[in-house]
């Protein structure tokens, strides 16, 4: 038997990941370390969706699809995050998530 | 032919390691660009496992796009923003730290009981297979909307972090 031809091992490799980045969301202390940590829940999500794509689905194509798409708003979303945590950092001159409570300054 | 299914299995552990090891310098080291670095190498190990996958197109995207593009991305926000006082961690909050510890070990148990209590069962019937070729065409021709949606995603999105990035260090 090969590990790497059973579904459950790449599930458990999801569910690390996945836990990983839940466990960094609460821990960190500023918004990039935060967002890396959502980095990491999607691309468990990712793993989830192409694991299954080989293993149970009727159609491998449809798998593939929705982590290229994944990839894509996880693209963009970094992009806008990244900017919005710059405009933070400009007008609070600081990134602790815990500092940045008011919406006017 | 059985030697080279063994050297495979390696390798694959190996990818696994680098995975995890990855995930946990992703979260647990005190500087932000060791965050990243671990980042990087998280997403390299998960590539290795889309190989297993049978996406080898797959494994090259999440390369270019992910350690490619979003880990720069985020090199760059971290240089950008930044003063050098501030790159590292301030002291981990102990109520944080237990509390991360007990909501990442619940859903690790849950998620692991949920796995291996429930049955999985492959569909009966396949159609297609995995090429590239296949691939392409439910991308251009079956989620063709879904397709051009997200090209106005990403427009949306350049647009907004350029209006979100205007102005100088100093602009108020």
């Amino acid at each position: 038997m090969f590990f790497s031809q059973t579904l459950e091992t790449y599930l458990l490799i999801a569910v690390f990941l996945f836990v990983t980045g839940i466990y960094g969301m609460i821990q960190h202390r500023s918004f990039v370390g935060m967002l890396i940590s959502a980095e990491l829940v999607l691309n468990s999500a990712a793993l989830n969706f192409m694991a299954f794509n080989k293993f149970t689905a009727p159609d491998p194509a449809v798998g593939q699809v929705f982590t290229l798409f994944i990839m894509g708003i996880a693209a963009a979303e970094v992009a806008i995050a990244i900017s919005m945590v710059l405009a933070v950092y400009r007008r609070y001159r600081c990134d602790d998530p815990d500092d940045v409570h008011e919406m006017k300054h | 032919m059985l030697i080279y299914h063994y050297i495979s299995e390696i390798l694959f552990f190996a990818f696994i390691v680098l995975t995890f090891f990855g995930g946990i310098l992703a979260v647990r080291s005190k500087l932000i660009i060791h965050s990243v670095l671990g980042l990087a190498v998280c997403f390299l190990g998960v590539a290795g496992l889309y190989f297993y996958l049978d996406s080898p197109f797959l494994s090259m995207m999440q390369i270019l796009i992910y350690v490619g593009a979003i880990c720069i991305v985020l090199v760059f926000g971290v240089m950008v923003g930044y003063t050098p006082t501030q790159i590292a961690e301030k002291h981990l909050k102990g109520k944080n730290l237990v509390l991360a510890v007990m909501s990442g070990a619940l859903v690790f148990s849950l998620m692991t009981a949920v796995i291996f209590k429930s049955e999985f069962v492959p569909a009966a019937k396949r159609t297609g297979d995995f090429s590239m070729e296949w691939l392409g065409r439910s991308l251009l021709y079956d989620y063709c909307l879904a397709f051009e949606l997200i090209s106005l995603i990403l427009l949306a999105a350049i647009v907004g972090a350029i209006i979100l990035g205007q102005g100088g260090r100093g602009d108020n």
